[in-house]
């Protein structure tokens, strides 16, 4: 017996109906961004997805313009989807496993923001590297 | 032993940028099931906080537990998960053995009495004095019951510290029991599970750490936050359920269609666990989404109810021997009662007087 | 503690109740049965048999032009005996415990039609209830037997309705109370008139029986 002789079939994944719900929510909470600037996260991961219903979602919102990249404890993957100000952020750790899956209804994604911590202590080394050139 | 320092003092010796640290964050918010923007509130309580001792007690167990937290995460993210405390005692991990080891525990609940967070995997056997599990010569109840005393909070790890678990399944020959049938003056917070999903482990100890204080437990004494939903009530394969369509056997067109697999013995709907939305290794899946029905592993006497295959509405005991049996019972009743009321029926008969044509005349 | 409760009534529980039950239907019925009726020493007019068979089929439409208990009684009571049967044997769980019980099994019926006939049902015995209150003579017909074998038909349809849609509790709590609720209903039935579900066919049967001795054919 091989592989081929096991028949799996993609069930109609319009009948379990979780992308358009979760669509429906994404729209509302675009709406709300426009009208209040109110930024928000929806956590794929806390939603009950059947793998094929995952890849439909993808589909859906397909991608849009920008993208960007974190190098950071593993990567991280943003992008915008077809939809501006839906962004679809995934981390990953080291080894390439998803640690944190998010659709963010934002302008950019939080996450992207240079933190003030860092800001300072890079600016720290920058006058550091200042003063021994001097 | 040193005061422990700030994990923000710890990451930035480790040249650990804030933004990285947010992205961990966002993904403990995703661990502990709380909303995802709430990582940057997280992060601030959390690099703020002093790491807490941890001591670990490993009693009647498979190291199933820690074999799950420790594959939980990379490398890089466990360490930080682990950063969070100062794991001062756990027989399996530390490097210390015999003596050195049991002196770090002491030291430690020495030193941090009434703060040192007590983790515990295994049941602890009662019968016979608890002879059958000792570590250093010492039973697991004595030991308990010292390192509970300057505990802050006790964390059950796994089912059989939750629970009893296996060991305490029928019949039960080391007389187990769960941390909670014996110590009842501490807070205690049960992981259960067979093992409990890593990423709850962990999403609770953040959850201690951002917060301060124990989450919100169900009346298993679970975090509700992992603990408040059934298997069934987030399973993907739900509609199906829903719909009737069930699979019957494991290779059927209905098992090859993902349909619902309560028929073949799913204990999903009976079970509160985060499997279906946290999954396993590394997020991969979770039983059901490999094909098989969920065993229920994380509720209390699960090895007791009955084979994981058969369904929820099958009897747990034998009843069609009972039925047979109380069948006969009635109907030997029946023919003994029935004979005496025919007896008492043929003898009222007889003792009736005959009408006779003289009592007709009226003399 | 729920696990422990689920437990017991899928275990022990579920064997008390169908002792007692058996122990009780088996005994009542059987005893009627063994007591038999008197020889009747007429020439006979016809076959009690045939007669017997024909009543126990027509006694189950009613005419309700010559039944004193007038058409609501009638039609209401025929759509939960329906509606009860249809959810009984029909739902796929309680297939799933006939077959554990005892090997048979038959294929499901749908759930829209299992919902539709749950909810006819407790519609009917709630119609039937209110009946009972508001017309004179049933009122003061009814004792307290007739309000305690209501309730406990009613309770297995209600928890199992609820268990279905998931309404107000629990899976667990519900699967739990339904359980427990037939067991109830299981340990009081031979012992009320709730042992109708068996007697009645006897009844009938004797019924049928003497008319058919008689040659009366109806």
């Amino acid at each position: 017996m091989s592989i081929d002789d096991i028949s799996i079939k993609v069930t109609d994944l319009h009948s379990i109906g979780s992308i358009d719900a979760l669509l429906n929510e994404i729209a509302t909470r675009l709406q709300r961004f426009i009208t209040q600037g109110e930024t928000s996260m929806i956590d794929l991961k806390s939603l009950p997805f059947a793998p094929a219903e995952y890849e439909g979602l993808r589909t859906a919102l397909g991608r849009g313009e920008a993208s960007a990249r974190l190098e950071t404890i593993g990567d991280s993957e943003l992008y915008e989807t077809h939809y501006p100000g839906v962004w679809w952020v995934t981390h990953y750790n080291v080894e390439g496993d998803v640690i944190a899956d998010l659709i963010e209804i934002a302008a950019v994604p939080a996450i992207l923001h240079s933190q003030p911590e860092d800001v300072r202590d890079g600016l720290e080394r920058l006058q550091q590297q200042l003063s021994q050139k001097e | 032993m040193t005061e422990h320092e700030t994990l923000e003092q710890r990451l930035h010796e480790q040249g650990i940028s804030r933004r990285s640290f947010l992205k961990f964050c966002a993904a403990m918010a995703t661990m502990m099931a709380l909303p995802p923007g709430s990582a940057s509130a997280i992060a601030a309580t959390l690099a703020k906080v002093k790491r807490p001792s941890v001591i670990w007690l490993s009693f009647q167990e498979c190291t199933g537990c820690t074999e799950s937290l420790t594959r939980s995460h990379s490398p890089t993210l466990e360490s930080m998960i682990f950063d969070m405390v100062s794991l001062d005692y756990h027989h399996t991990l530390q490097a210390a053995s015999g003596f050195a080891a049991e002196q770090a525990r002491e030291d430690a609940m020495k030193e941090f009495h009434g703060q040192y967070l007590l983790l515990v995997d295994g049941s602890i056997p009662l019968k016979d004095g608890g002879i059958y599990s000792t570590i250093a010569g010492r039973t697991n109840l004595n030991m308990l019951l010292e390192a509970a005393q300057g505990a802050a909070a006790i964390v059950a790890v796994g089912s059989c510290a939750a629970f009893g678990g296996l060991p305490n399944a029928q019949p039960n020959p080391t007389g187990a029991v769960a941390v909670s049938d014996i110590i009842k003056d501490k807070p205690i917070i049960n992981i259960s599970g067979c093992p409990p999903i890593p990423a709850v482990i962990t999403g609770v100890l953040a959850h201690y750490l951002t917060f301060g204080a124990l989450p919100a437990l169900d009346d298993q004494g679970r975090p509700k936050a992992f603990y408040g939903e059934t298997i069934h009530d987030r399973c993907y394969r739900r509609p199906f359920y829903d719909q009737g369509k069930f699979a019957k056997t494991f290779d059927d067109e209905g098992a090859r269609n993902g349909w619902c697999l309560y028929e073949l013995g799913c204990k999903g709907p009976t079970t509160h666990n985060a499997c279906a939305t946290t999954k396993w290794n590394g997020g991969t899946s979770f039983p059901i989404e490999s094909g098989h029905g969920c065993i229920g592993c994380s509720e209390p006497k699960f090895w007791d109810a009955g084979s994981f295959y058969a369904p929820l509405p099958a009897p747990t005991a034998d009843v069609s021997s009972v039925a047979q049996a109380a069948a006969v019972v009635g109907a030997a009743a029946a023919v003994i009662v029935g004979a005496i009321d025919r007896g008492k029926k043929t003898a009222a008969q007889q003792s009736r007087k005959k009408l006779t044509v003289d009592d007709l005349k009226g003399n | 503690m729920e696990q422990e409760l689920l437990l017991w009534v899928r275990g022990t529980g579920l064997q008390i109740a169908s002792a007692v039950f058996l122990i009780g239907m088996v005994y009542r019925m059987l005893h009627i049965l063994l007591l038999g009726r008197k020889h009747s020493l007429a020439q006979p007019r016809g076959s009690e048999w045939s007669g017997a068979l024909r009543t126990l089929w027509k006694r189950t439409f009613v005419s309700t032009k010559l039944s004193a208990r007038g058409n609501f009684t009638v039609i209401t009571g025929f759509i939960f005996h329906i509606g009860f049967f249809v959810t009984f044997l029909f739902l796929s769980q309680h297939i799933d415990l006939i077959r554990a019980v005892l090997g048979l099994h038959w294929p499901a019926m749908p759930r829209g039609v299992i919902d539709m006939a749950a909810v006819l049902a407790i519609g009917a015995m709630v119609a039937l209830l209110v009946h009972r209150f508001v017309d004179p003579v049933k009122r003061l017909l009814s004792d307290y037997q007739d309000y305690l074998t209501w309730a406990l038909s009613f309770l297995p349809l209600l928890t199992g309705f609820m268990l279905l849609r998931e309404i107000g509790f629990e899976y667990i709590t519900l699967l739990t109370l339904h359980i427990a609720s037939v067991e109830l209903l299981l340990l009081v039935a031979p012992f009320t008139k709730l042992a109708h579900m068996f007697s009645t066919f006897i009844s009938r049967w004797y019924n049928g029986a003497v008319n058919g001795f008689k040659g009366i054919n109806i």
